[in-house]
């Protein structure tokens, strides 16, 4: 592959089509600048800031863009929050769409057939392939994002973080438990003392 | 078209299978198998829908055996052929046989990141009042286009419940026929559309499992009502 792909883009660069500093650029955008780090910061945010939580779930798209993200593959953003008695998870069984400004570019197994398949009629098999399980009594909400809304998923803020800082909060935000397939670690995990 | 990228609940393929401290590229040909396809989508050759439709109409055997970064460089070099950009010959040998298109403008490095940060909006101008509330029960309409399609096989034919009216967009099926880049910037309402797992996959499915799909007005009929 690496050949191919080596003589294809030394073939539409010849041709005029593209600039390969631009290509590098682009690469260099989503391996080292855009990820879930991003969707991190909103959702400490929306655990600390009532209101801005509020912004978040009528209006994400905005509320993510004052966070200073914004753009491809998350132009019309929605925000799903997790309850006590609510799960959401989110898919794209028809292909690979995925909110990249807040969780950069999809991990394989999202784009693969396993999950694309099992996640729309099992998903409680799904988090236990994750190796995760959530109370017997939460309904799952799936979302296939077969348009170009795309969703995140607004985690449950772990017991024991009363006081900490957004910074610290981010930590415990998994990219797994934005796209609904985690949980948030717990306080404990990171060994921070409020 | 009813094809293997429409796997919403297929069975067989085997459990997910995450993987601890993923890279973001795991080989240095996908880097530029992403920056190739972000780069010439930038040029306006064809819209995302094109791009799916053309992903999704490989042949179904080398669809599930590629990687989806194969699949991306796949469906660019179809798309590049399709429309005379480029020839099989050339991908083959990496020479140019024939000068490039002039009309094709390549993206500069000077405007990557604005184009990143602004991506392309599928909303359209709303032209009339939406046919659905929220709270609305809905039929998904029993239908099998040829073409591009984003409604779901699963849930065709199904009932569900609209929980949000999220606007006007543009609808992929017409977006993907359209000439080149260019579509008539008509859209059509589009609807959250909540289906219980029950109504979807039998008696024996999770009564606690609820799975939603966003799906444009056509899609979507009123459910007649009892009384």
């Amino acid at each position: 592959m690496d050949v191919r792909v080596r003589a294809l883009q030394t073939l539409l660069t010849d041709k005029g089509y593209v600039d390969p500093a631009a290509l590098d650029r682009i690469i260099e955008t989503y391996e080292t600048e855009v990820g879930p780090h991003n969707g991190a910061k909103v959702v400490a945010r929306a655990w600390s800031e009532p209101a801005y939580r509020a912004w978040l779930l009528r209006d994400a798209t905005a509320a993510i863009a004052d966070m200073g993200y914004s753009g491809r593959q998350g132009e019309h953003m929605v925000v799903v929050p997790n309850t006590e008695t609510i799960h959401n998870m989110v898919v794209c069984t028809l292909c690979s769409c995925y909110p990249w400004p807040v969780l950069g570019l999809p991990p394989v197994w999202y784009k693969s057939a396993p999950y694309r398949s099992k996640a729309v009629m099992d998903p409680r098999g799904v988090l236990s392939d994750f190796g995760v399980s959530v109370s017997a009594d939460v309904t799952f909400r799936v979302w296939d994002s077969t348009a170009e809304i795309r969703y995140l998923v607004l985690p449950l803020r772990p017991s024991g973080t009363e006081g900490w800082t957004q910074e610290q909060l981010a930590q415990l935000v998994t990219r797994d438990s934005m796209i609904g397939t985690g949980l948030p670690l717990r306080a404990q995990e990171l060994g921070v003392t409020a | 078209m009813n094809g293997v990228h429409d796997m919403g609940g297929m069975q067989g393929y085997g459990p997910v299978q995450p993987e601890s401290h993923e890279p973001v590229f795991h080989a240095p040909w996908e880097r530029q198998a992403l920056a190739l396809t972000v780069a010439m989508g930038a040029t306006g050759q064809w819209n995302i829908d094109q791009a799916r439709s053309a992903r999704e109409s490989l042949p179904p055997q080398r669809y599930l055996q590629n990687s989806y970064y194969q699949i991306w460089l796949d469906a660019l070099e179809n798309m590049m052929v399709a429309r005379g950009l480029a020839s099989h010959e050339e991908f083959t040998s990496g020479q140019v046989t024939q000068p490039g298109v002039p009309t094709v403008k390549p993206l500069p490095r000077a405007k990557v990141d604005a184009a990143l940060a602004q991506g392309t909006s599928a909303e359209r101008p709303v032209r009339q009042p939406a046919r659905f509330v929220e709270g609305q029960r809905v039929r998904a309409h029993n239908q099998h286009p040829m073409g591009h399609t984003r409604l779901p096989r699963y849930v065709r034919g199904h009932v569900g419940t609209v929980v949000k009216v999220h606007g006007v967009h543009v609808l992929p099926d017409r977006h993907a026929a359209a000439v080149q880049g260019v579509d008539s910037n008509e859209g059509e309402w589009l609807y959250a559309v909540v289906f219980d797992a029950r109504e979807l996959w039998g008696p024996a499915a999770d009564p606690q499992v609820q799975v939603s799909v966003d799906a444009w007005e056509s899609y979507l009929a009123p459910l007649e009502s009892a009384a």
